[in-house]
């Protein structure tokens, strides 16, 4: 694995015992000694130490970066409060989508993170089109996510001022381990904090957290199937160039004044063919829920068909997985529209049988974000 | 008790039959154990037929008859229960008894220090 990259906390993984497998180019944990399934009812139960470094951090500066980042994205971040972060996607001209990712307004300044997958592509495209800004990659710092009911406990024994945040909040935080970028977010469905700490000082903090009874660390086997409990897209699996934002049933996260006849509609990659989708062409095709009525899970790949024979296709699983917290096997997919109405049975092909699958409403798991 | 290259354990009966499960070993490397697919009693299998399925939190996996022979009894706590196997892979895990109709592999499969030695 001599070509993989390590983050900050690669020694410590090690030293508590993690399996670390490639991932996006890095030598990642997938699981520690409680493993998946531990580490995933632990983090709904208590809270989860996660190490995310492996994602890309950028921040933008310019004139008005936020107005600028507009041309990329069809997201509001000129209305984006000082302080307050909003989820976005890159798309493309076709309407595909080309990464997603959180955008913070750090009052002089927005601060990004995208998939560790796309960084190198997100970096060059947004210098490439944003060329009245300035684009830094932040390479000094590691990135920490804490997620769980106890998150805020723990996190406030180390930063008292991180408890008063709400979702989507960010703040600058100084601490015993330096200055913290902290925002109150996260990938499982669960209240939680994603921390950027200077790499010198990542184990120190980390460290720290996994000191008290509360936290334990959990790989990324668990992120996994934390976030498709909450019916969170993982880019390249459920989102990517081919799936337009309306397809992946994304349109909560296109906010109006991006829209027709709003303030500042479109004058993004993709529009025509985006905002068509919402005023008037349904796409063929949407994202759903499903839960397989077996305890056979349907795995990414699945075919999804109408009948238990014959018949082509009508749709995909993207990901699919054992939901520890639902106890029960949860997927997501794409099927054609007229299956995409919650509770209509369908059925998923696995090993060569046709077996029931319902369309489900998600996130399967009510989220509990603290708003 | 023999073990097969496979990870999988096969206990000789009083009565001849034989039962068969996977190896703690091989429990721990899959992980936790979500679903598992048995054969049906009265199954007649040949020996290398796929005859299990396993999905852990990671993967599926096939697993192979490592004799010819007739499913007597099936194991259904671990259908309703998987994580049964990571708890007791070689006790309350076991999968299915059988009737061997040819017990000649048996010479080839490891005793317990050989796979003690396979497994490093």
């Amino acid at each position: 694995m001599s070509d993989l990259k390590r983050t900050a906390l690669f020694d410590l993984h090690v030293r508590i015992g993690a399996k670390m497998v490639p991932f996006a180019g890095y030598e990642m944990p997938v699981q520690y000694k409680l493993g998946v399934m531990k580490e995933h009812l632990h983090t709904r139960a208590s809270a989860g130490l996660f190490d995310v470094s492996h994602m890309g951090q950028v921040i933008l500066r310019g004139e008005n970066p936020a107005l600028s980042l507009e041309r990329l994205v069809p997201q509001a971040l000129a209305a984006l409060g000082e302080g307050r972060q909003r989820y976005a996607f890159f798309t493309a001209e076709d309407g595909g989508i080309l990464d997603d990712l959180m955008v913070a307004n750090r009052s002089d300044h927005l601060f990004v993170v995208v998939n560790a997958a796309c960084k190198d592509a997100d970096i060059a495209h947004m210098r490439a089109n944003l060329t009245d800004c300035d684009v830094e990659e932040i390479t000094d710092r590691a990135l920490l996510a804490l997620q769980g009911p106890a998150a805020e406990a723990a996190l406030a024994s180390l930063v008292p001022n991180a408890a008063n945040m709400k979702f989507m909040d960010v703040a600058v935080m100084a601490s015993d381990f330096g200055e913290l970028w902290i925002s109150r977010s996260g990938y499982t469905g669960e209240d939680g904090y994603e921390i950027s700490v200077t790499n010198d000082q990542a184990e120190a903090l980390a460290s720290a957290l996994l000191a008290l009874d509360l936290v334990e660390a959990i790989g990324l086997g668990a992120r996994d199937s934390l976030r498709l409990e909450a019916g969170l897209c993982l880019y390249g699996n459920d989102i990517d160039t081919t799936t337009s934002p309306v397809e992946a049933a994304l349109e909560w996260a296109v906010q109006k004044a991006r829209r027709t006849g709003g303030a500042r509609a479109g004058g993004f990659p993709g529009a025509k063919r985006i905002l068509a989708e919402f005023d008037a062409a349904a796409p063929a095709r949407r994202r759903v829920g499903l839960l397989p009525g077996t305890r056979a899970p349907m795995r990414a790949g699945t075919a999804l068909f109408a009948d238990d024979t014959g018949g082509e296709p009508i749709g995909i699983v993207t990901s699919g997985a054992f939901g520890p917290t639902l106890e029960t096997p949860v997927s997501m997919g794409y099927v054609a529209t007229e299956f995409a109405t919650t509770g209509t049975e369908i059925y998923g092909e696995v090993r060569g049988k046709r077996l029931p699958v319902q369309v489900a409403d998600m996130p399967f798991r009510p989220s509990t974000y603290k708003r | 008790m023999k073990y097969t290259e496979e990870h999988e354990w096969i206990r000789t009966e009083d009565d001849g039959s034989v039962v068969i499960g996977i190896t703690a070993h091989a429990a721990e490397q899959l992980g936790d154990i979500v679903f598992i697919e048995l054969p049906e009693e009265g199954d007649e299998m040949a020996k290398d037929d796929e005859v299990v399925v396993i999905e852990s939190v990671k993967a599926a996996s096939d697993i192979l008859a490592p004799l010819d022979g007739e499913v007597l009894e099936i194991n259904a706590a671990i259908v309703d229960e998987p994580g049964k196997i990571n708890d007791d892979a070689e006790g309350d895990g076991w999968f299915f008894r059988l009737k061997p109709a040819d017990l000649a592999p048996m010479e080839e499969y490891m005793d317990e220090a050989a796979y003690k030695a396979f497994i490093g």
